[in-house]
């Protein structure tokens, strides 16, 4: 029993926003209490959030958790870490791993690591063709019951319209969500950067807009064609915003994210050849940061991921060109969003809507992103006003690529719990429970 | 003037005085080499790295002739792989020559910003000869003075540069010198290869090379890459070089006095003609030659031979 006593608690799902506490039993949310105070005669353990939000634990669509075959980078132990630090009690995985997740063996592996090792819950994502190379697809259904939530190629594209045709058609037979990482492989061509003044500036080759733009709206297109469910995975351009809107208000099964990089940082990061604003999609101008804000703001970006990419020290210590692509972001995430609030137009329960509420339904992930009675006690406590500097020697990830080391940072996860064991904890005397 | 750097990445952040410097210096290496003994002993003792993953003939001959005429030792050390995925990456290569205590490591290398990657790493000079499509410093210094040889000064002149700018170091470190020291840079060459952001520079762009020619004082030609047909840039050479090739007839457009560039390795007959490549108003082999003095003028302040002279 434990009662997490006297906060803010922001449960939009709930259509809740009052001071009050969550009440919490056999790793179940048992009921909510208003007011500071704990109840008469309550003699259970007690968390004071006072001052403090309570939201529901934070699901994170899209990481990479590089297990298993890139252990080096990161595990399903250290990457589950990273996401309780950071106030996630949920991430899916994507399945570019090695061997990759196409198939119901590597699906189980992830599933029974995260269980027996997790600090968060881990939904793995399987593969929509077999080993990403866009030519045969993976038994999905097979997939599905094995415990996958979603396909995707993510890190690649399904380059062919008629596979993605076909997945998206077939999927519909069993409920199945296609994730699409957009991209037109060839307009990508060679590029490394943004094409735009800096990488026209630095010399370094460019990916354009459209090598996203193209691929988005032929995703949707197919979407419309077959009906099947569709998500687009990391948006980057002010385009492919657009064209999810116009996807949204002709009534298409079609979702969206973008990550916390993308609405904070532009291609003018690029400076000095930094490998760690090298991502793909990659860092896009002003205009595009802007449209995205636009989209988290009017609805029509309904999630923020992170791409957690770990990677290690030596393929960023290089030349930008060779370098690898991605940033991690599982310790960052919360923040940066939580800044979108001090422009003063995103209220704090729409952040908890794209951080949790929205990513949770998305996946379908019964339970979570929702505080009601009955659902899992996956809980994150934010002190909204900490300040803190991000420093490389508190990372939990087993990797340190970041452009954001160095930033002082306002907000943070004091406290995450998951099925009402405390996963992390910067309380004072709430350790966490191991 | 004081010459405080270690490194020559670029000539991004290099003042009008500092490139006037550079040429300065320059005239003086120049002096030496009209001599019968083309030698001084300015870098006796120091040694002089050559390290290019590019294939280059002309710049590190010009770079090796240059260290020579100073009196360094100098060595070459080629290699066809450049990338992290083919073995040694490009910071233990780096290191290991470092290790071997050169003074000055010249860098060419294809990808853009590898001299500014290597300069956190390493403690010796670096001098760029060229890194992807980002910088070419001494060609930009070279071309400086190529035509301050030929004009007498850059403020004000017409200056087209024609070809391949979107792939082209040359361009980038020319905008730099040349532009910063008043010269009006026209881009010209098909859309495909000429970004219009190129105009933030200060630049214009246009299509027309009648337009870039018209009363220009100097007309620099770009090699054209016959790889770049196969990737769609261009439909054919021919084509190509009819519509933005220079010759005779879009010449004449030109002032009566203008003079041609070329960086090289030309293609007679594509983006220039074979007459215009051996006419009086070429300047193409003053730049070779302008190239070693800018060269050892850069070696020498590198060094510390002006500290040395003071």
């Amino acid at each position: 029993m434990l009662l997490i006593k006297g906060g803010r608690v922001i449960d939009p799902a709930g259509r809740r926003d009052e001071i009050g506490s969550v009440w919490i039993e056999n790793g179940k949310v048992k009921d909510f209490l208003p007011g500071e105070e704990a109840p008469g005669g309550y003699d259970g353990r007690v968390l004071d959030a006072r001052g403090k939000w309570i939201v529901p634990g934070l699901v994170d669509m899209h990481v990479h958790l590089r297990d298993p075959g890139y252990e080096w980078k990161e595990d399903i132990r250290t990457g589950t870490l990273a996401a309780a630090a950071g106030g996630f009690t949920s991430v899916a995985c994507m399945a570019n791993t090695k061997p990759v997740n196409d198939h119901p063996e590597v699906t189980r592996y992830i599933r029974e690591k995260a269980d027996r090792e997790g600090a968060a819950a881990v939904y793995p994502v399987a593969s929509v063709t077999r080993g990403i190379e866009g030519k045969e697809m993976v038994d999905f259904a097979e997939l599905a019951e094995a415990g996958a939530v979603a396909f995707s190629d993510d890190g690649k594209p399904v380059a062919s319209s008629l596979m993605m045709r076909r997945a998206l058609e077939y999927g519909k037979a069993f409920g199945l969500l296609l994730l699409s990482h957009a991209e037109d492989p060839e307009l990508c061509g060679g590029g490394a950067a943004h094409e735009g003044w800096t990488a026209h500036r630095l010399g370094i080759p460019g990916i354009p807009s459209a090598a996203e733009e193209v691929a988005i709206a032929r995703d949707i297109l197919l979407a419309k064609q077959t009906g099947g469910r569709l998500h687009i995975q990391h948006i980057s351009t002010k385009m492919g915003v657009d064209l999810l809107r116009m996807a949204k208000r002709a009534g298409l099964p079609v979702t969206g994210e973008t990550a916390p990089h993308y609405f904070t940082l532009t291609d003018a990061s690029l400076e000095g050849y930094n490998t760690n604003a090298k991502m793909n999609p990659p860092l896009r101008g002003e205009e595009d940061r802007m449209a995205i804000l636009e989209g988290l703001l009017d609805g029509t970006i309904d999630a923020i991921a992170t791409d957690h990419a770990p990677h290690d020290d030596y393929v960023k210590r290089c030349e930008f060109i060779a370098a690898a692509n991605g940033i991690i972001g599982l310790e960052t995430a919360l923040p940066l969003s939580l800044a979108l609030i001090a422009g003063g137009k995103v209220t704090p329960s729409r952040v908890v809507e794209l951080l949790s509420v929205n990513p949770a339904r998305i996946l379908k992930l019964a339970g979570k992103g929702a505080l009601g009675k009955g659902a899992d006690a996956d809980v994150t406590i934010i002190d909204p006003d900490a300040e803190w500097e991000y420093s490389e020697d508190r990372v939990r990830s087993k990797s340190r690529n970041s452009p954001f080391f160095g930033w002082n940072l306002r907000g943070r996860a004091v406290a995450t719990l998951r099925g009402g064991r405390v996963t992390h904890s910067l309380l004072e005397g709430v350790a966490a429970d191991a | 003037m004081d010459w405080k750097r270690r490194h020559v990445l670029g000539l991004a952040d290099f003042r009008p005085e500092e490139m006037e410097f550079v040429v300065d210096t320059a005239r003086s290496m120049e002096e030496v080499l009209t001599r019968d003994i083309k030698k001084v002993p300015a870098l006796r003792g120091k040694t002089v790295v050559n390290l290019f993953f590019e294939a280059s003939t002309r710049t590190r001959t010009s770079f090796e002739i240059a260290g020579k005429r100073l009196s360094a030792d100098v060595v070459n050390f080629s290699s066809a792989t450049s990338s992290v995925t083919k073995g040694e990456t490009l910071l233990d290569t780096a290191k290991n020559i470092e290790a071997m205590k050169p003074n000055i490591l010249i860098l060419r290398h294809p990808a853009s910003g590898a001299p500014h990657f290597l300069s956190r790493f390493v403690t010796c000079s670096i001098i760029n000869a060229g890194d992807g499509a980002n910088e070419h410093p001494s060609q930009g210094l070279l071309d400086l003075y190529t035509i301050l040889k030929a004009k007498g000064k850059i403020e004000g002149l017409k200056i087209a540069i024609v070809g391949d700018i979107l792939h082209s170091r040359v361009v980038r470190s020319d905008l730099h010198s040349l532009g910063r020291m008043g010269g009006k840079l026209w881009l010209c060459g098909p859309p495909t290869l000429v970004p219009r952001e190129m105009e933030r520079t200060g630049a214009r762009v246009t299509y027309d090379i009648r337009e870039a020619v018209k009363d220009a004082d100097v007309v620099m030609m770009l090699r054209i890459q016959l790889e770049r047909q196969k990737t769609a840039y261009f439909p054919s050479l021919r084509e190509y070089s009819r519509m933005f090739g220079l010759n005779r007839s879009v010449f004449s457009l030109a002032k009566d006095d203008a003079v041609i560039l070329h960086p090289g390795p030309v293609n007679r007959g594509i983006e220039l003609s074979d007459e215009l490549a051996d006419s009086a108003s070429s300047r193409i082999l003053n730049q070779v030659e302008s190239g070693v003095a800018i060269r050892m003028a850069l070696l020498y302040l590198l060094a510390g031979g002006h500290d040395a002279s003071h």
